[in-house]
């Protein structure tokens, strides 16, 4: 590398090229990353902080020489049980500008599996704290990874690389916020205790849901669901009955056919006086008679059209791709350039 | 010649809600939000503007300046303007500043626009009462609180049929939530209502004591809207006109409303026209 400055690197596996089953055997719990430590102390490594995600393993560090992050790569596979040719094939290693860059865009969300999303920039943070933490962060770590988030949060915030939820639950919950504004007052009906619907339910108690009630054709199931939520169970013979009473119906049963009818909507509406009813059917075969949607503020969304916007939604993230990493590739240039002159 | 004139002033309002309409417009082309403070501000300058211009044509006609068409559809932009200025922060709803500053450079272009609005200066029309000057200010008033509801119906009217149609991303992401509007719409709806009938009440102390005062096209154009804004609110409440149908109706009601100014105006051929020159200047 012709610029001087430290050795700053970064390296490790991910979703990009490792496998599923790869990354099951890379991953650190606390007990192998203390191993790791352990056998890295006559390494010449004074910085380092370690990623460790279910969908990344990654250093960032700085190094004497490249002989010690040799050292940490052997490391690595004695600890993980890894063969060190298998590592080296899925392995990613940068250093200088391209090593800030790469951290700057996992931040960002530009290397997520679902890309844009905003899990992966706290457990950035969180890694930077551990190093901190374990007296494992110096000069140049602090600065690279203080910096590398900053541009994290602008790529973030003048990038639409964030924007639009692209899950069905969270998009489902968008969909809510477009209707009702904020969730506070909001009345949630689950019909359906399968796994869809509770992660539905969870993604709206998450955006601050008020009320949630849970009915389901097995009421043991409904009430075993409704006491994890801290719901309240509606009996399932009393649910269509109950249909006006709430602003959001989740329906994921899985009934053969539709157990909402349009009339069963029609005696709802009446009840409402005029208040905004959404209906989101995610069963297969669908829970809610299609007819019911022609029925003025009533807004049915079923599988399809939620994966359709989650779909959009992504579409319009990548399309942001190309610009984010511009915006990354120069503030990487820009911190690297601060680094070395700290360094002189 | 002056170059301060009211209808000078009024091109300056009428150029500075144009820029914030088409800085709202290109906004939602480039499906972002324009900054709710920069809007607020060239409003604010175009109603500065406006509000000196028409105090200039007032102090020249001797009254509130409501004698012909361009100054009715003046008065009426104006009070839209008044009403975005005051509520327009509590309800945080952005483009309601790109529909307002639309609406009022759409209703000031129209009247600065149609010389023969403004061909006859009428002083005095209201003869030196100050009742039935109030009773005029506040009808034209509602109107600009109807004129607001318009356009909160338009975007109802825009969510809506992007839920329906499953569009929910781009320029439709940048509209209120259904429920604000529905709020914002209500009340809207009853202050104007509220504001009407005031208005009405008003003027009927006068045409009870002389009815040959207001003529029969007058009289069945304010009452006509009148009726029709108070039956959609009595409905709203009831819950039997909701949704797209009320929005769509509130659209259309304004739309009447704007036409009804015509009789209105033309029941005033009988006050003298005004000697003053074409264009007022500052005293």
């Amino acid at each position: 590398m012709s610029s001087p400055g430290p050795l700053f690197f970064h390296l490790g596996a991910s979703h990009q090229s490792a496998p599923l089953a790869l990354r099951e055997k890379i991953a650190l719990p606390p007990e192998r990353a203390a191993d790791l430590h352990a056998r890295l102390a006559a390494a010449a490594l004074p910085e380092l902080a370690l990623l460790n995600t279910c969908n990344r393993v990654e250093f960032y560090g700085v190094a004497a020489t490249p002989a010690d992050i040799a050292a940490l790569e052997d490391a690595f596979c004695a600890v993980t049980g890894l063969a060190p040719a298998d590592f080296t094939a899925v392995r990613a290693h940068n250093t200088g500008p391209a090593a800030i860059a790469h951290l700057a865009a996992v931040a960002a969300g530009l290397e997520s599996q679902l890309l844009g999303e905003n899990e992966i920039f706290g457990q950035v943070k969180d890694a930077y704290a551990a190093a901190q933490n374990a007296g494992r962060a110096g000069p140049v770590l602090n600065r690279v990874f203080q910096k590398a988030f900053q541009a994290a949060k602008h790529v973030r915030t003048h990038t639409a690389i964030s924007e639009g939820q692209v899950s069905v639950a969270n998009v489902a919950v968008e969909l809510a916020f477009t209707i009702f504004g904020d969730l506070k007052t909001a009345r949630v009906l689950l019909a359906g205790a399968g796994d869809i619907g509770e992660k539905t339910a969870k993604a709206f108690q998450s955006r601050g849901a008020g009320a949630l009630t849970v009915s389901s054709r097995t009421p043991e199931r409904a009430l075993a669901l409704a006491a994890t939520l801290d719901a309240t169970a509606l009996p399932f013979e009393h649910f269509t009955r109950h249909l006006g009473d709430y602003d959001i119906i989740v329906c994921a049963t899985a009934a053969p056919g539709a157990i909402v009818h349009a009339s069963d909507i029609a005696t709802a509406r009446a009840k409402r006086r005029g208040t905004p009813l959404l209906l989101l059917d995610l069963a297969l075969p669908r829970d809610i008679d299609a007819e019911s949607a022609a029925q003025e503020n009533v807004y049915l969304y079923n599988l399809d059209d939620l994966a359709k916007i989650a779909a959009q939604n992504l579409a319009a993230r990548e399309a942001e791709v190309v610009r984010a990493r511009a915006l990354i590739a120069e503030k990487a240039d820009a911190i690297w350039r601060q680094v070395v002159v700290r360094a002189k | 010649m002056h170059l301060l004139t009211d209808r000078n002033l009024l091109w300056f309002a009428a150029a500075l809600y144009l820029v914030g309409a088409l800085l709202g417009l290109v906004s939602i082309l480039r499906e972002r939000r324009h900054s709710r403070a920069a809007m607020y501000v060239i409003l604010a300058a175009g109603y500065t503007f406006q509000t000196v211009g028409l105090y200039v044509r007032g102090m020249a006609v001797g009254g509130c300046p409501l004698g012909n068409t361009f100054e009715l559809v003046q008065f009426t932009a104006w009070s839209a303007a008044t009403l975005y200025l005051v509520i327009g922060p509590a309800f945080r709803l952005s483009l309601l500043g790109f529909g307002t500053a639309a609406l009022a450079a759409g209703l000031s272009l129209a009247a600065l626009l149609h010389p023969t609005w403004d061909a006859d200066l009428r002083s005095n029309v209201f003869g030196g009462n100050a009742w039935i000057e109030f009773h005029a200010a506040l009808a034209l008033f509602s109107y600009g609180v109807f004129g607001l509801l318009a356009l909160v119906a338009c975007m109802y009217w825009l969510r809506d049929y992007g839920l329906k149609n499953k569009r929910v991303g781009g320029a439709f992401a940048l509209l209120p939530s259904i429920r604000d509007l529905d709020h914002m719409g209500q009340r809207l709806l009853a202050t104007g209502v509220v504001l009407l009938a005031a208005s009405l009440a008003v003027g009927s102390v006068w045409w009870l004591r002389e009815p040959a005062s207001v003529d029969l096209p007058k009289l069945l154009a304010t009452l006509g809207v009148f009726a029709a804004y108070t039956l959609a609110l009595g409905l709203r409440l009831r819950g039997s006109l909701v949704g797209r149908r009320l929005a769509l109706a509130c659209i259309a009601l304004f739309a009447a409303a704007l036409l009804s100014i015509a009789p209105v105006d033309a029941s005033r051929n009988t006050s003298p026209a005004c000697d003053a020159p074409a264009e007022a200047a500052p005293q």
